[in-house]
């Protein structure tokens, strides 16, 4: 019997899964996938948005600036890439500017620090490849850009130090109320708890749906990036977004935290949960838009392209709240931007709810801090030696566009809740991130990961274990 | 710090055969950096055969091929590092290296050759549309895979791109017991050799689908087919002549990189158009003592034109440490023109230049009954005329230094077509 059992295992997730292993509580979080971090944390903008987008007096806005607020320290105490680099949002046209102002303001509203208009000759000064198209820009210098896996897995990697577990390739397909609470009927056998949580992202609504009749409903929109080589990373260093106009929702430029540029999203509303497919048009209307923004991207060194599904609420703000007729059940749904900045906030806000239910005693041994996997590539020559002599896998380089050594690779798989796909080894030490998209590294990544789990070559999976056939037939 | 005179990196068939060279001509300090486990680079999972008919007048396999010249390195003592990854490498030639053996270190170099060789093109930078699941690899990963690690990624198989590890990979997988349904190639043209397209696909009966492109890719976890189309003119898949193909393994044979980020590092100019450092006729690169060959510079398709390349880019650099003023006078640019897509060199010191002079490039389509022309202005320096030149071959031709006298401007090549 657990006390609390948070269902899905990304920012959200996890977040509040640390926030919880603070107090004497038995917390297990729950993921379909073989790994944290496999849904719409994985695939979205990486950025720490300032707070000036969110409707002034909703949880958006409150959570949005709180999570921006806290993340400097969080990247810190838990060893995660953050970068407050700045964003400009850009206008062009003469007479949208009073949008802007309107946008401006509400970011004060909001508690948004030193924003700000600029000219469009002044942003061209901070942001030179801006084109001659802009005529004004909001400046938010409290923006940021973040490694959403690194965060995730902070989170997951502390809570899981603090006493949480993780059952992960377990899929929850059933809630019954019981007398003390819930049983989960999941893919892996049942499991009793006082509290869920559900942060099921795309899937809140059908989790929710099953404890309660309070109508919910969350469309997934899909959005489509690319990802261009570290070479092409400098040619912005803000992240430029475009001011909304009637041709729709523009789209963003922006550096990512470890060096790339990153263009998109779309943004699309589709029924398919499962559906991140990237498509043609989609590609050409990133491509279109991006140029609207920035001069001279070289579109010849995109090195990949993916998809994201934003877990978009009917109530265009975030849910989470105890359901009225489900007490014990908490959603936290409908998790769209800025979702992955309001993360850390999100889990207080969680924490807060499940401490007023079940008023839990703080534990007096809380780690508040956590290592992550060495960023080799950024150790001086000095740090290196030290690093080849303590364990010679260092020495090793197995993917070369970014430097990742087998010395990393191994950290990620054998850490606790350590990697077991791929994409797993990827996302925690950047193995197959590079130019060549794991061409050259893959065949020594797969070895490494057969031989920490037993199992054959090709047994090794790209990703996730989940199989939709078995969860439909359960 | 140690200290080189020479200081090769890479030690697969362009890496070994300047150092041979070097060796020969008298440099005793030298040293070549290996990243991988073994000599030989990409040969080593190269294992079928029809390597070294220029070189050694025989078909060996990639990894006979690659001992022949480890063989040599042995022989002559030439000091080489394996497990040994060069991460930087500064304008005055200092290289930082790492090693299990010897951990971080930075040497000295009086004189470098690059031999780094090449990367595939992957998915990403193809932009096909749909899913990323796994059974998607490039040639190279998945011949690495079947052949040095001993699985087979798949059972049925698409292929895109006509790229000659593409072609081979055909072939290596239908041995192994894969079906292959089809190799789909974007161009008209194959961009593999006609050997392979006659021996990998028509001996097996795998169709060559000539202006067909994959546009999307089915399966969210494990792919479960492809979806393939002809395209236009522009290249722009044509509706209605969609055809899906199920199928578990999707490979790419869809170009090769120079893989020149240490050349960056360097300050080391590349050319937009071979995405290799632009050298002069003795293969040296901007900075001076820096010479380059192999697939770093130029995507080779024979090993053997590697081998003699890098020899000569090893003898340079002998020349080059032993004292030997780098190129006197002043260069002319080579310039590729009609129907050439780039050359090797990309500029000519003419003065300095040994007896004769190696021009390389590709031609940019099919050319029947023509002629290369190579020219200064009016003035024609070389004719060669031939039957029929692809893009999947590289042209190597040879111009006496007699012919390069008193050059008064840029040297063109180009393909002159046969009149219609």
């Amino acid at each position: 019997m657990y006390d609390v059992a948070v269902i899905g295992a990304g920012s959200s997730g996890c977040a509040i899964a640390r926030e919880l292993s603070r107090y004497k509580l038995a917390v297990c979080v729950i993921d379909r996938e073989s790994d944290v971090c496999e849904g719409t944390t994985k695939a979205n903008s990486a950025i720490v948005h300032a707070g000036f987008d969110a409707v002034t007096g909703s949880l958006k806005a409150r959570l949005n600036v709180r999570g921006s607020t806290m993340m400097p320290e969080l990247s810190r105490k838990l060893d995660f890439a953050y970068k407050q680099n700045g964003a400009l949002v850009l206008c062009f046209d003469k007479e949208q500017t009073a949008g802007l102002e309107e946008l401006c303001e509400r970011g004060r509203r909001n508690g948004v620090e030193g924003v700000r208009i600029i000219t469009g000759d002044e942003a061209r000064e901070l942001e030179p490849a801006l084109t001659d198209e802009v005529v004004a820009a909001l400046y938010a210098p409290t923006s940021g850009i973040v490694c959403p896996f690194e965060m995730t897995l902070a989170f997951a990697e502390n809570a899981l130090a603090n006493g949480a577990e993780f059952r992960l390739s377990t899929c929850v397909n059933g809630i019954d109320k019981t007398d003390g609470g819930y049983t989960l009927r999941t893919s892996s056998g049942d499991i009793q708890t006082r509290v869920v949580v559900n942060a099921a992202g795309v899937y809140a609504d059908k989790l929710h749906a099953m404890v309660s009749a309070e109508p919910m409903k969350i469309t997934p929109r899909r959005g489509e990036y690319m990802l261009l080589d570290k070479e092409a990373g400098g040619l912005v260093t803000h992240t430029v977004f475009q001011q909304p106009t009637r041709m729709g929702k523009g789209i963003l430029v922006t550096p990512t935290v470890h060096g790339n540029l990153l263009l998109g999203p779309t943004a699309e509303d589709i029924d398919d949960k499962e559906n991140t497919a990237t498509t043609r048009s989609g590609t050409a209307e990133v491509r279109a838009k991006a140029q609207l923004s920035v001069k001279g991207i070289p579109f010849g060194k995109v090195i990949t392209g993916f998809t994201g599904l934003r877990a978009v609420g009917d109530t265009h703000d975030f849910i989470i709240r105890e359901c009225s007729d489900a007490k014990g059940f908490i959603d936290c749904a409908g998790i769209e931007s800025p979702g992955l900045t309001s993360a850390p906030a999100i889990g207080e806000y969680v924490r807060d709810i499940v401490t007023g239910i079940l008023s839990p005693e703080k534990k007096p041994d809380f780690i508040d801090e956590r290592r992550g996997i060495v960023h080799f590539a950024a150790l001086t020559e000095e740090e290196r030696n030290e690093l080849i002599k303590r364990d010679p896998a260092y020495g090793t380089v197995v993917c070369r566009c970014e430097t990742v050594t087998e010395g990393e690779i191994r950290d990620a798989i054998d850490r606790p809740l350590g990697a077991v796909t791929l994409d797993g080894v990827k996302r925690r030490t950047r193995a197959g991130m590079g130019r060549c998209q794991a061409g050259f590294c893959s065949p020594t990544t797969i070895a490494l990961i057969a031989e920490k789990l037993g199992i054959g070559l090709l047994d090794v999976k790209k990703n996730g274990v989940y199989e939709k056939e078995a969860a439909d037939n359960a | 710090m140690r200290e080189f005179d020479l200081v090769i990196i890479g030690g697969g068939p362009a890496g070994m055969a300047a150092a041979i060279a070097a060796k020969k001509q008298g440099i005793d300090d030298l040293v070549i950096f290996e990243r991988g486990d073994e000599l030989g680079g990409i040969l080593n999972q190269c294992i079928h055969n029809g390597f070294g008919l220029h070189t050694f007048k025989e078909e060996l396999t990639g990894p006979e091929y690659a001992e022949r010249y480890s063989d040599q390195v042995k022989e002559l003592g030439i000091p080489y590092e394996l497990g040994t990854m060069v991460l930087d490498m500064t304008e005055d030639k200092q290289i930082s290296i790492i090693s299990r053996s010897r951990g971080a270190e930075t040497v000295k170099a009086k004189a470098v050759v690059l031999a780094m060789g090449c990367r595939e093109r992957p998915r990403g930078a193809l932009g096909i549309a749909g899913f990323r699941p796994q059974g998607v690899y490039t040639a190279g990963t998945a011949q690495k895979l079947v052949n040095c690690e001993g699985v087979i990624p798949g059972k049925e198989v698409v292929i895109l791109g006509s790229g000659d590890i593409g072609l081979i990979m055909a072939r290596r997988m239908t041995l192994e017991g894969a079906k292959v349904r089809a190799v789909v190639e974007l161009m008209p043209y194959s961009s593999g050799l006609k050997r392979n397209i006659v021996q990998c696909l028509d001996d097996y009966g795998i169709p060559l689908m000539l202006s067909h492109t994959v546009i999307d890719i089915k399966g969210k976890r494990r792919l479960e087919g492809v979806w393939v189309a002809a395209v236009d003119e522009k290249n722009t898949p044509i509706k209605g002549t969609e055809e899906y193909f199920p199928c578990d393994t999707l490979l790419l044979s869809c170009g090769l990189i120079p893989e020149n980020e240490l050349s960056k590092s360097a300050g080391i100019e590349l050319s937009p158009l071979t995405s290799g450092p632009t050298v002069d006729e003795s293969l040296e690169t901007n900075i001076e003592g820096v010479f380059a060959c192999g697939n770093v510079l130029h995507v080779h398709d024979l090993v053997d034109f590697v081998s003699e390349e890098a020899v000569r880019a090893g003898e340079n650099a002998a020349e080059y440490i032993k004292g030997k003023p780098s190129s006197t006078g002043v260069p002319v640019a080579v310039k590729p023109a009609d129907g050439v897509r780039y050359t090797v060199p990309s500029r000519l010191y003419a003065e300095s230049a040994a007896d004769s002079v190696h021009i390389r490039f590709r031609v940019t389509g099919v050319f029947k009954n023509s002629a290369i022309v190579v020219s200064c202005g009016e003035r024609e320096l070389f004719r060669k005329r031939g039957r029929i030149f692809v893009p999947s071959e590289m042209q190597d031709i040879i111009i006496k230094k007699d012919k390069l006298s008193e050059l008064d401007g840029d040297i063109e090549v180009r393909i002159e077509e046969a009149a219609k």
